[in-house]
């Protein structure tokens, strides 16, 4: 048995804003460029739900800088998750749209916290299903910590120190009307 | 992107948490949306170079058929092998209360194998509730006599989805066998749940009592149930009803009610041609139509597959203890 | 045997007219006195205060199984219900294997009965040889050996002729036919009633004019014949308003109407609840009302269980496969109480008349009374008490009801057969 999860979480310090998390998009961009020497063979496929946003977002800073538009697909993990037999009932399942063929691209997954590593195995189990890319690396807007599989991040927005039982809040203007990243700290010892 | 967003937060509103499926009339109209939800996600597994996706890794299903079915089961089992389920196909069609064993017997021997998920075909209406009455596992209902077919159903509100881009204020006619027809009733439920307006047609000797009291509006004449329609499901006439006598011969109900090009002459331009198959060409379907331009059968039979998948899906997550899914950790 | 003496109970005894508090005496098996209060002079005293203390029950339509099918009930174990239920005699109907349809068949059930000494059991034999509706039995040889009425019931007769002659020949023996009313062909598949309820499970339906058409036929017959007619275990408001106006015309038409089919309508079906699967079917709500006024105003003569128990395995099967029938003799009273006594149809008068007096008239039976010199066949009811039907502590073998789970008011605490018990 886990242990429960906390009843409720108050912020602790506002970790990114606006401008911090368009920054870092921007400087990853170029890194992503610099890294494959332009925009060849390259395509982004964001992780649902932020991860999605992000990747579409970087595509367009990438796009900014190279002058040419780069493929966007989105990923679905769920159906990868090792925790489906743990969780009852079953989340909801969207679809994986990546309109093109994964196999001999160079992939950029993103998403949005690098936190277990558990997400990005099951996304990379999803996109080996679809395909053979050439590379696969991975772009993170934040790197929390407490890796439980031994995965790394090849670009990332912000490194934060944080507690395992705090939580990262990543809000997007497209789903949460505003961009900042917070850090939340569970208030159960006060609840209970 | 946008709007695909919009769509999987609508789905967020709707939980599933039945053991079983069992039937569409007992279904919220949020369960059902959810269902179709859900295959929407799982018909772009069956378009990649691997069909397959660890879901149901570890997990075992059992197509328990007591009545003949190579569709139903066929579907079933490639639904299954797609959400990477163990499936095993057991097909008997000799009644078991001959030899003094039940239904249940039979499901209690299963349950000793510690199978997850049973896929049950019956003869006899009730069959798969008496089951999931007593079965730890889940159960759903792959037709049983002339109650339900759930997944049919489902299939086929699907397609008119996929067609139509939807199915409130859609006028559906079910013509032919209504009375012994489980998809007949499946799809009244969901129909009407979802906001159509279903017609059934057929003589008076196929038609059950009452049924316009499920808020349908009957007619027995065929060119009124085909004006104006936006979708024709079509129903197998079987032979055992000729020897019934409850029609007086088939070549008499396709003179009456089947549906040929002439026919087809009265309909609306766009009509969607439907039939849960197999279709008994010549006569409650003439060829030319079931292999026409307005014909969705194999659409139909394609989009099975992602329902049942979903289907199965949502039963197995609905098995574990229920613990909150939400609380998985932004990255986990 | 001593003396046994019933004090302080409520005594209702509607053949004698009596409603109120009074002793009771036994003596031998039989009852020796009633009056307003008796002095014990030795005599071993029950105390009865708070309770009812009324005729033992007679029921006109109980089928034992035995001889054929002892795993769903005996002769015993069905005899053991029936105490339960506060029944002291029951009408064993010739369903068996082999049927009750000679004089051997109707022998082995009485000395069966006799040995065990637990109730009362008085045979009912086919109306035609092997139950197969097409030779008469021997009439005479049965109502010789005792059976108090004749019946093919499970099956109708159907064929008109034969039912003609029938009528017409048991007039010689001034015995009731009993006719299980369904036209079988209009029946034929069906396990429920024909209806919302059949068109939703998508079960085959019986429609009501299986029993009524069959119910106008036989009374036409018993008018023409002059015969006496019982009709079975009434379902549909049809059948009951039928014979409402038969016996206006003075037709010899007397019938009888089941606990279940007063309380419960089709949609006990719901969900494919094969204890709720009975022969005839549960029909709609307006029947169920038209049923009750058939008994309030008198068309309905009596309350007969039709205790039909099967094994727990063949209930448990699908509903098509499931057998009809219900384990009824041991919630009858309280169901009853329920459905006319605590609305205010019956009074617990009327009730227990229903009960005794009425069905032991049509058995032709000196029983359903406390009159001195009767046996003393005594049922003890607590009116008020509150239980919860569990099928699995019924002493029938049929241990199903589809009022499982239901919690009734009023119980049987104790009855007495020939003063024992």
């Amino acid at each position: 048995m886990e242990p429960e999860p906390p009843a409720a979480f108050r912020e602790k310090a506002k970790v990114m804003d606006a401008e911090a998390i368009r920054r870092a998009l921007t400087r990853i961009a170029h890194e992503v460029l610099e890294r494959h020497k332009g925009s060849d063979s390259l395509a982004l496929v964001g992780i649902r739900t932020r991860g999605a946003i992000l990747a579409q977002r970087l595509a367009k800073a990438i796009e900014a800088v190279d002058g040419r538009p780069v493929p966007v697909g989105v990923l679905d993990i769920t159906l990868y998750r090792d925790d489906l037999s743990r969780i009852a009932p079953n989340p909801v399942v969207h679809a994986t749209e990546i309109p093109f063929d994964v196999t001999e691209l160079h992939i950029v997954l993103v998403d949005d916290v690098l936190f277990t590593g558990r997400t990005i195995r099951a996304a990379l189990n999803a996109l080996t299903d679809l395909g053979r890319p050439k590379t696969i690396q991975l772009a993170v807007l934040l790197d929390r910590g407490h890796r439980e599989l031994p995965i790394r991040a090849d670009f990332v927005g912000k490194n934060i120190p944080t507690h395992l039982r705090e939580r990262v809040e990543v809000r997007l203007a497209e789903l949460d009307e505003k961009d900042e990243v917070v850090l939340e700290t569970p208030v159960d010892a006060e609840v209970r | 992107m946008g709007a695909t967003l919009t769509t999987s937060r609508a789905a967020q509103t709707a939980r599933w948490t039945r053991k079983d499926l069992l039937d569409l009339r007992t279904l919220s109209a949020g369960e059902i949306r959810l269902i179709l939800q859900t295959a929407e996600s799982f018909r772009e597994v069956s378009l990649r170079p691997i069909k397959k996706v660890p879901a149901l890794r570890g997990r075992t299903v059992v197509n328990l058929f007591f009545e003949p079915s190579t569709r139903t089961r066929t579907s079933f089992e490639l639904a299954a092998k797609r959400l990477s389920a163990d499936i095993v196909n057991i097909t008997t069609q000799q009644s078991s209360l001959s030899k003094g064993e039940t239904v249940l017997d039979t499901v209690r021997n299963l349950e000793a194998l510690k199978v997850d998920i049973l896929v049950i075909r019956h003869a006899a209406a009730g069959v798969p509730h008496l089951v999931a009455k007593h079965a730890a596992a889940s159960v759903i209902n792959a037709g049983d006599g002339a109650h339900e077919h759930p997944t049919q159903a489902l299939l086929d509100l699907f397609t008119i989805q996929e067609k139509k881009g939807r199915i409130e204020g859609l006028r559906v006619s079910i013509i032919g066998d209504i009375a012994h027809s489980r998809v007949a009733r499946s799809n009244i439920w969901g129909l009407t749940k979802l906001g159509a307006q279903v017609t059934v047609c057929g003589p008076p000797t196929l038609l059950p009592p009452q049924i316009e009291q499920l808020g349908v509006r009957v007619t027995h004449q065929l060119d009124e149930a085909i004006r104006g329609s936006d979708v024709l499901m079509l129903l197998r006439i079987q032979h055992e009803r000729q020897e019934a006598m409850l029609i007086p011969s088939l070549r008499e109900y396709r003179l009456t009610y089947g549906l040929d090009q002439d026919r087809m002459s009265r309909a609306k331009p766009d009509v969607l041609i439907m039939h849960p198959g197999p279709v008994n060409r010549g006569v409650e379907l003439d060829s030319s139509v079931a292999d026409g331009p307005f014909s969705v059968i194999l659409d139909q039979v394609t989009n099975g597959l992602a329902v049942r998948m979903a289907a199965l899906y949502l039963v197995a997550g609905a098995q574990g203890k229920p613990e909150d899914a939400g609380m998985f950790p932004a990255d986990a | 045997m001593a003396k046994l003496l019933i004090r302080g109970g409520h005594l209702i005894d509607p053949a004698n007219g009596r409603d109120g508090r009074f002793d009771l005496l036994l003596e031998r098996g039989k009852i020796a006195d009633v009056q307003p209060a008796i002095p014990a002079n030795g005599a071993r005293v029950l105390d009865a205060a708070n309770q009812l203390v009324v005729p033992g029950f007679v029921d006109l339509h109980t089928h034992l199984r035995q001889p054929g099918r002892e795993d769903k009930e005996t002769i015993e174990s069905g005899c053991l219900a029936a105490l339960r239920g506060g029944f002291t005699a029951v009408c064993a109907m010739p369903n068996t294997t082999p049927p009750t349809d000679h004089r051997g068949a109707v022998d082995f059930i009485h000395r069966e009965a006799q040995r065990l000494g637990l109730a009362a059991v008085h045979p009912i034999g086919a109306i035609t040889k092997d139950r197969q509706g097409k030779e008469l039995t021997d009439f005479g040889e049965l109502f010789g050996a005792g059976c108090i009425a004749l019946s093919d019931d499970g099956h109708p007769v159907a064929d008109a002729w034969l039912m003609r002659r029938a009528l017409e020949y048991a007039k010689v023996f001034g015995r009731p036919l009993i006719q299980h009313a369904e036209e079988p062909r209009l029946a034929a598949g069906g396990v429920v009633h024909e209806g919302l309820v059949s068109t939703t499970l998508g079960l085959r339906g019986i429609p009501s004019e299986a029993e009524s058409v069959l119910v106008s036929r036989d009374i036409a017959l018993a008018e023409l014949t002059g015969g006496w007619i019982h009709f079975a275990h009434l379902s549909c408001a049809q059948s009951v308003e039928l014979i409402r106006q038969a016996k206006r015309r003075g037709a010899r038409v007397t019938c009888e109407v089941t606990p279940h089919h007063l309380a419960l309508t089709h949609e006990a079906v719901e969900a494919f609840n094969a204890d709720a699967k009975v022969n005839p079917p549960l029909r709609t709500e307006p029947d169920r009302q038209a049923l009750l006024e058939g008994l309030q105003d008198g068309t309905i003569d009596c309350i007969a269980t039709d205790h039909a128990p099967h094994t727990e395995w063949e209930k448990a099967a699908d509903f098509d496969s499931a057998p009809f029938g219900t384990s009824g003799l041991e919630t009858a009273l309280a169901v009853c109480v329920e459905t006319l006594v605590a609305p205010g149809r019956l009074s617990w008068s009327r009730l227990i008349e229903k009960l005794s007096a009425a069905p032991a008239k049509l058995a032709g039976l000196a029983a359903g009374t406390l009159s001195v010199g009767a046996e003393a066949n005594v049922t003890f009811i607590d009116p008020s008490a509150r239980w919860t039907v569990d099928p699995q502590r019924f002493a029938s073998k049929g241990k199903h009801s589809p009022f499982a789970g239901c919690t009734l008011t009023g119980a049987v605490v104790r009855t007495l057969y020939r003063g024992v018990g």
